[in-house]
């Protein structure tokens, strides 16, 4: 595997809800994402996945806060960056684009204003130069028009046209690193795969790493070259994306697989849900999050489910899972025991 | 924008109408009319009688009511607000300068008002349960419980007799610094609470935390992404607070010995000069008028989101 | 992710006592409740409480600083501030209740009608709402003072009527809202008649947010009649009414500062602690609308 532009370990963010009480949104996460690589993460509402993308780009707004852990890009520590490198850092060498791309243009400036103004921010151009970028850089994303659109306001753009606009302005500057949070969830579903294909085709040109946060696994399947499954703020299981597709460790993966529809069905069976949700994160749980919901842990009746969290076990090439269940040899050592 | 700007010309013709009637109505329901009221007392009842038929005669007020506000629209018109019975002289003449010094103590306490305002609503919003907060939501609370009168006294109390700081009587622009200090400082209460909720919210926006993910420092953030949207709504504050500032000048006025419409407007009451009155209100009602209009048509000139929705 | 499952599951107690218990708890209520009721023990044992007798002339007493005698000192004739200030709270009382009523009783009515009634009356009444609101309140005040000639009442009166368009608008905007709720549309479909369904259906509905406005509607035309008697618009001296008090010892301000101060403060507290309690009561009535 090459160099790690991205990688974090051990990130732990909670929100604090009162005096004793905080919701532990991210529990201890180590991910790390190469150069030119897409990476999905996935997992369902409340697992914890936009709070772990906000926590990389240390976005996360009081009562929210990152209590633990490192977040290292490109070798250099994002914890401990200064409020102005870390305000010259984002959007130059990161940038991150949302799930309502039009609550996320603000309403009473020009489209053009906020395209160039991470150019204005970050590169020493004169105004008019940057005004002429924007149209290009707005062209670039396939906005009809840029001349015209430049002078438009946000809301008089479809939500399509709005997440191209908003790639065009994380993408303004070629940053290394691009994170995208539920960049098609609020989208119609023809307009989803126009994104996608952006997205990937732009990241791909410019050699910029993209993480794809969504709870849609075929968004992923599609796009990425390695999925991790988040739950309950923890990653549950993590590796190439046929691996996980084809051959998934995880009771979690394999439920959220067969709930997806394109994958659930290509391999042959009804969509199913899997019961239940996930548990509160504000009340400390001793072990795996999941198996109150776990279909695995009630047929196998493994006691260490619910008293400690699975280590992670390496289950192929790249291809790592936290379960006590699936990793094969302690899988029949523990049902001896219990 | 243009299609705007007539609509709301539209909306305001029965709002004219219904001023001028009112106005109006105020001369028609006095129980003793003006003209009885100046010489009673003054002639022998048959020459009082004489006098009062001829001036009544002369401002019209034998004719039927409709006739009568015919008349009155028709005068206003030609700029003609008839005389005041107590000053002998043309209405217009003592309301001028008058309306002049009112306009000038107000805008000069909207001034005091919005940079105190805005300066604390915004502090305290961007740093939001601080000691700064706390304090200048305290004090918000304590300027909108103060009676401006009390305020007025108060100012002159401590700048003018604890500290000497101001003469008793000033004069020139020294004269209006207490009276716009008193109405600004009291209409700088409202303002800061709505400037701090607005800004809040306006932190809070998608958008805000979209241009912090692009290297926004905090300080852009504040200024150049979230004031903009956090002023529109404060504008549309600004414009009712006109009234109030209106309001507060007629009271503030007279302990200042101000000499505005307010001033005016207190004496012509107590005198029963109702041409006066009359006219100082429909003015500080076309006034009022005006400058909600203008805080509209500014408010959709800044939001470009309004005339969707219009 | 439920976060409220743990709260321990009590017998409901019945809604007013939870309302009240709620808005004891809240410190702003409290504070201002307590000045509330101060306020009115005060109006209420007036002649227990004054030392001495408000209207009561004596020249030699004359602008006396605070003393143990007259522990706000006197005004420009001798009387007894500290008793003409608990005097005071019974004109202050009265002036809240007052204008209150008026607005409240009349500004709902039209708004229910509005809110309700057909297009034309809606119409109607919207349009008379829309003048009165294009006046600034205060002109609106005294247009009717300059009608009706200044007096404690007539004061009053004015400033109940200047208030009635933001009640009309408030109860109509509500009403409204709930007009399109389920439990009106069920109450139609079970064959309520019109009014049934106005007063009896919509509003206790309207009632929280009237009340809100209430508490804050309340000290700011208490704030208003002072300020007219003030100007001489309102109470006539020598009633010892506080915007009136303020009238003929601001000419001593310079000699005798706690003549003004008097007065001044206590309609400063008394207009505080009725914006603290609408505060508190907003927050426990409508928790969105928190800050």
């Amino acid at each position: 595997m090459s160099k790690a532009l991205l990688a974090i370990q051990g990130v732990k963010t909670e929100f604090r809800l009162g005096r004793a009480r905080a919701l532990q949104a991210v529990q201890g996460v180590d991910l790390s994402i190469s150069a030119g690589e897409i990476v999905g993460l996935v997992g369902e509402s409340g697992s914890g996945k936009s709070v772990l993308a906000l926590s990389m780009l240390r976005l996360v707004q009081p009562p929210g806060q990152i209590t633990d852990g490192h977040i290292l890009f490109d070798g250099e520590d994002v914890m401990q960056m200064s409020a102005r490198a870390l305000s010259a850092w984002r959007g130059r060498d990161v940038g991150m684009i949302f799930q309502q791309p039009q609550s996320c243009l603000n309403p009473v400036k020009r489209i053009g204003w906020q395209v160039a103004e991470p150019l204005l921010r970050h590169e020493k151009i004169g105004r008019k130069a940057a005004w002429a970028a924007a149209i290009d850089l707005l062209r670039a994303v396939g906005i009809p028009a840029p001349e015209e659109k430049v002078l438009a306001y946000p809301h008089e753009l479809s939500g399509g046209q709005a997440q191209r606009v908003m790639i065009a302005i994380a993408l303004a500057l070629k940053p290394r690193l691009l994170i995208a949070d539920e960049p098609t969830t609020a989208l119609d579903v023809t307009i989803q795969a126009q994104i996608l294909e952006l997205l990937s085709e732009r990241c791909r040109t410019l050699g910029t790493s993209l993480l794809l946060v969504t709870h849609d696994l075929g968004v992923v399947a599609r796009i990425a070259d390695r999925v991790a499954v988040m739950y309950a703020g923890r990653i549950v299981e993590e590796g190439p994306v046929e691996a996980m597709l084809t051959a998934p460790s995880h009771p979690y993966t394999k439920g959220l697989i067969a709930a997806a529809p394109q994958l659930g069905q290509a391999q042959g069976g009804r969509l199913k849900d899997i019961p239940g949700a996930i548990p509160d994160l504000s009340r400390p749980y001793a072990g795996c999050a999941f198996a109150p919901r776990c279909e695995l842990r009630q047929s196998l009746s493994l006691k260490a489910c619910d008293n400690a969290q699975p280590a992670p076990t390496t289950v192929g090439s790249a291809h790592t899972v936290r379960c006590f269940g699936a990793a094969g040899s302690i899988q029949s050592e523990m049902r001896v025991t219990s | 924008m243009t299609q705007y700007v007539a609509k709301r010309l539209l909306l305001l013709i029965p709002v004219v109408i219904g001023i001028l009637l009112i106005t109006f109505l105020m001369k028609a329901l006095i129980p003793t009319d003006a003209v009885t009221a100046m010489y009673s007392g003054q002639l022998s009842e048959k020459d009082a009688a004489e006098a009062i038929a001829t001036l009544r005669a002369k401002y019209h007020l034998d004719l039927p009511w409709y006739q009568q506000f015919f008349i009155y629209v028709r005068d206003l018109l030609q700029g003609d607000f008839g005389d005041s019975i107590r000053l002998r002289k043309p209405v217009m003449e003592e309301l001028g300068y008058r309306y002049v010094n009112t306009i000038i103590l107000t805008l000069a306490s909207l001034g005091i008002a919005l940079v105190v305002g805005l300066t604390a609503g915004i502090l305290a919003a961007v740093k939001r349960n601080s000691w700064l907060d706390v304090t200048a939501t305290t004090v918000g609370l304590f300027g909108i419980s103060m009676p401006a009168f009390f305020f007025g006294l108060l100012l002159i109390l401590v700048f003018a007799v604890w500290l000497r700081w101001l003469p008793v009587v000033p004069k020139g622009n020294l004269a209006l610094l207490l009276p716009a200090l008193a109405l600004g400082l009291i209409e700088a209460a409202p303002i800061s609470q709505v400037a701090r909720t607005s800004m809040i919210d306006v932190l809070s926006r998608d958008y805000i935390q979209a241009a912090r993910a692009r290297g926004a420092s905090e300080l852009e953030l504040v200024v150049r992404h979230a004031l903009p949207n956090a002023l529109i709504v404060v504008l549309t504050l600004v414009g009712l607070q006109i009234g109030n500032l209106l309001g507060g000048a007629f009271i503030i006025e007279s302990i200042f010995s101000w000499h505005g419409i307010g001033e005016l407007a207190v004496n012509a009451i107590q005198w029963r000069d109702f041409a006066l009155t009359q006219a100082i209100i429909l003015i500080s009602a076309a006034t009022y008028l005006v400058v909600n209009l203008v805080a509209d048509i500014l408010y959709a000139w800044l939001d470009p989101r309004v005339e969707l929705s219009t | 992710m439920s976060l409220v499952l743990d709260e321990p599951i009590m017998a409901t107690p019945p809604r007013w006592r939870m309302f009240l218990l709620r808005l004891l708890r809240n410190r702003s209520a409290l504070v201002g409740g307590t000045i509330l009721l101060l306020l009115v023990l005060s109006a209420l044992f007036a002649p227990l409480l004054a030392p001495y007798d408000p209207f009561k002339v004596n020249p030699i007493q004359r602008l006396r600083p605070p003393s143990w005698d007259h522990f706000m000192g006197t005004d420009e004739v001798g009387r007894d501030l500290f008793s003409r200030l608990i005097f005071g709270t019974r004109y202050f009382l009265l002036i809240c209740v007052v204008t209150a009523s008026i607005s409240a009783s009349i500004g709902t009515l039209l708004g229910l009608l509005a809110g309700a009634g057909s297009r034309f009356v809606e119409n109607l009444i919207m349009r008379v709402i829309d003048v009165m609101l294009a006046f600034p309140y205060i002109l609106m005040v005294l247009v009717v003072v300059a009608i009706l000639g200044p007096s404690l009442w007539t004061g009053m009166v004015s400033i109940g009527i200047a208030g009635i368009p933001g009640y009309a608008r408030l109860v109509r905007s509500a009403v409204l809202t709930v007009r399109r709720e389920d439990y009106v549309l069920s109450a139609r479909a079970l064959g309520a008649s019109e009014s049934e369904i106005l007063f009896g259906t919509i509003l206790p509905n309207v009632v929280s947010p009237l009340i809100v406005y209430l508490a804050f509607s309340m000290p700011l035309a208490a704030l208003v009649t002072s300020s007219l008697s003030f100007i001489g618009l309102g109470t006539q001296p020598p009633a010892p009414e506080w915007g009136a008090m303020l009238v003929n010892s601001r000419t001593y301000l310079f000699s005798a500062w706690w003549a003004v101060a008097g007065p001044g403060m206590a309609l400063f507290i008394s207009i505080f602690g009725l914006n603290i309690l609408g505060n508190g009561l907003r927050d426990v009535l409508d928790p969105r609308s928190g800050r």
